[in-house]
């Protein structure tokens, strides 16, 4: 069945499709799987994806769509459907006054991805992987370390033991490259914000900010408390794939000493 | 050919049209703020209206040529000079090697681009871009803004057929020459007391907002605030309140997409905008006007015009047919020796 969506406009070179009666919630990775079967395309107007944690922002390119449609190029498993479309798009080209007759770039689109969706309903998506990262907690690398165990009631080891013991799930990849929206922080660790954020990060840094716990990719200005840093490079532009995550991945955060996560630094 | 650093300017970086398709890591699209005045200027000199140039930001370097070469300066009126001279705007120039190019602080607009015959700033791409992201340290050079003594690699003249059609024709002093005709200039409007006009459809959340934010956002003015930059385009004036500040799950958001965060301050996001955002979305700029935006300084009035998305896709198709239309107007100048 193909997925139940909304689509809206974002302008005049993108538009949302949301995902509406979603009956699964723990299903993180829909989105980006929806957005994997629309790269997969390869569509010659679409110029992006954005997949959030409940919507998909396309941005296309509306000469592009247009031209798509007036070669009379547009895939359709339906010849009626299309001749229907057609007439839906010449009605509102002729309202918006563009195209030649051949419709709205925004209608064309939109048409044009409901049909790669359905066309591509029973395909296979991206399994999620589970990703360990390793991480030294504490000391010069997690400077906020000691008053978040405080302020949690626990010991620095209790701390790390339970920031340890649980599978994150990756809900989405944004803020920044390659930053992940994780899932799954024990209620017993969740931190204020700082009040005023950090200057300066370093790249790799763990910490939490209110119910969220992850890892700066890059360095950079931030106020979640520090627990830990990693060497694992959660964005990399040399790499094929920039991000090492993406949404419905699993990851795991495993302890390290301090001379394992310079022995990595030294490797890299 | 090179280009070289003598004094970098405020914030002086490498950009092309920028690296979309990355988005789905969060990597911004990034590219130049006012993408209308480099592709005129990569045009101008015979090159893809998309090859990397310079981008000016409020104040200008100055800028030494290595060996001869041919550019345009499109965008901001930073008072540029060439050997002292004034350097004429939205149209080729040459200069002889060791020609000084200087810019001042922007008179007209916020931003200059500057363009080089042979296919421009040859920096290394990354991901398929080689504009300057500053916040993922990728693109132009080691990712940063220039510096001085840095040395900007060029395109060659055996890649400009422009260069060797159009400039022995031109008359040259001073270590310099330029043809008499020229692009359309562009004037920004900023410091104008009734501002600059940017079209906007409605945003998503336009219909929370209260009644008194509704009315203000496509009437009242708003001026530029000192702390916009690249990735958004902060704005102060009558607040914009939603009746309710229930949260919402982060979202794609694109330049252009005007933001308002709690405290009703709103921001306009710009070329290194963040991909994904969870503040309500009271209104879009139209792509067109995009530039417009770029080209306002901190202290300029804007004021916001409500337009429908099939006008503003009309506006976006409009643009683009003139744009082919000045593209080819150009490379018959070019061609025809004049």
């Amino acid at each position: 069945m193909p997925p139940q969506i909304a689509i809206e406009p974002l302008g005049d070179r993108a538009l949302v499709v949301k995902r509406v009666e979603v009956s699964d919630h723990s299903d993180t990775k829909a989105m980006a799987d929806m957005a994997e079967l629309l790269r997969a395309a390869e569509a010659s107007w679409l110029i992006d994806i954005i997949p959030a944690m409940d919507t998909l922002t396309v941005v296309y390119d509306p000469l592009a769509i247009l031209q798509r449609v007036s070669d009379g190029l547009m895939v359709s498993n339906a010849g009626e459907a299309i001749a229907e479309d057609r007439r839906t798009m010449r009605r509102s080209g002729a309202e918006a006054g563009i195209g030649d007759g051949w419709g709205s770039p925004y209608v064309a689109a939109e048409l044009e991805i409901r049909r790669l969706l359905a066309a591509a309903a029973g395909n296979r998506t991206l399994k999620p992987r589970t990703v360990e990262v390793p991480v030294h907690y504490g000391g010069i690398d997690g400077p906020d370390l000691q008053q978040a165990a405080k302020r949690s009631g626990l010991s620095e080891e209790a701390f790390i033991e339970l920031h340890t013991s649980v599978e994150y799930e990756v809900a989405m990849i944004g803020f920044m490259p390659g930053f992940p929206y994780l899932t799954g922080l024990p209620r017993e660790l969740f931190q204020p914000r700082l009040i005023s954020p950090r200057h300066r990060v370093p790249a790799g840094s763990v910490g939490i900010g209110g119910g969220q716990t992850g890892v700066y990719p890059l360095e950079t200005p931030g106020g979640w408390r520090l627990i830990g840093r990693t060497q694992v490079r959660l964005f990399d532009p040399a790499r094929n794939e920039p991000s090492l995550l993406r949404a419905g991945d699993k990851l795991r955060f495993v302890r390290i000493d301090r001379r394992d996560l310079e022995a990595e630094e030294d490797m890299s | 050919m090179s280009l070289r650093v003598e004094k970098p300017g405020l914030h002086t970086t490498v950009q092309d049209l920028g690296r979309a398709g990355w988005r789905k890591d969060a990597l911004a699209e990034g590219g130049a703020m006012d993408r209308y005045a480099l592709r005129v200027a990569n045009l101008l000199v015979g090159n893809d209206e998309g090859a990397a140039g310079l981008e000016l930001t409020l104040v200008g370097p100055v800028l030494v040529a290595e060996t001869d070469m041919l550019l345009a300066v499109c965008g901001a009126y930073m008072t540029p000079q060439v050997n002292g001279d004034e350097l004429p705007m939205w149209r080729p120039f040459w200069v002889a090697a060791g020609a000084r190019l200087s810019f001042g602080a922007a008179v007209d607009g916020c931003r200059a681009y500057v363009a080089v015959a042979g296919g421009g700033i040859l920096t290394a791409p990354v991901l398929g871009s080689r504009s300057t992201d500053t916040r993922a340290g990728i693109g132009g050079i080691a990712g940063r803004a220039l510096r001085a003594a840095d040395v900007l690699p060029c395109g060659s003249r055996d890649a400009a057929p422009a260069w060797r059609a159009a400039t022995p024709s031109w008359s040259r002093r001073n270590g310099w020459a330029a043809p008499g005709w020229f692009a359309p200039p562009v004037a920004y409007g900023g410091g104008a007391a009734d501002g600059i006009e940017l079209r906007a459809m409605p945003g998503a959340e336009f219909g929370r907002l209260r009644e008194a934010a509704r009315s203000a956002l496509f009437r009242e003015r708003f001026t530029v605030a000192p702390a916009s930059d690249r990735m958004g385009v902060r704005l102060t004036g009558p607040p914009v309140e939603f009746e309710d500040v229930a949260e919402m799950l982060s979202h794609g958001v694109v330049p252009g997409t005007v933001q308002v965060p709690h405290g009703g301050a709103p921001i306009v996001l710009a070329a290194d905008c963040q991909t994904t955002g969870g503040y309500p979305k009271a209104a879009q700029v139209i792509t067109a006007d995009l530039a417009l935006l770029a080209q306002a300084k901190p202290g300029d009035i804007i004021r916001f015009r409500e337009v429908s998305l099939s006008e503003a896709q009309r506006i976006y198709i409009a643009l683009e047919r003139s744009m082919t239309e000045l593209a080819a107007g150009i490379q018959l100048r070019l061609t025809q020796n004049r």
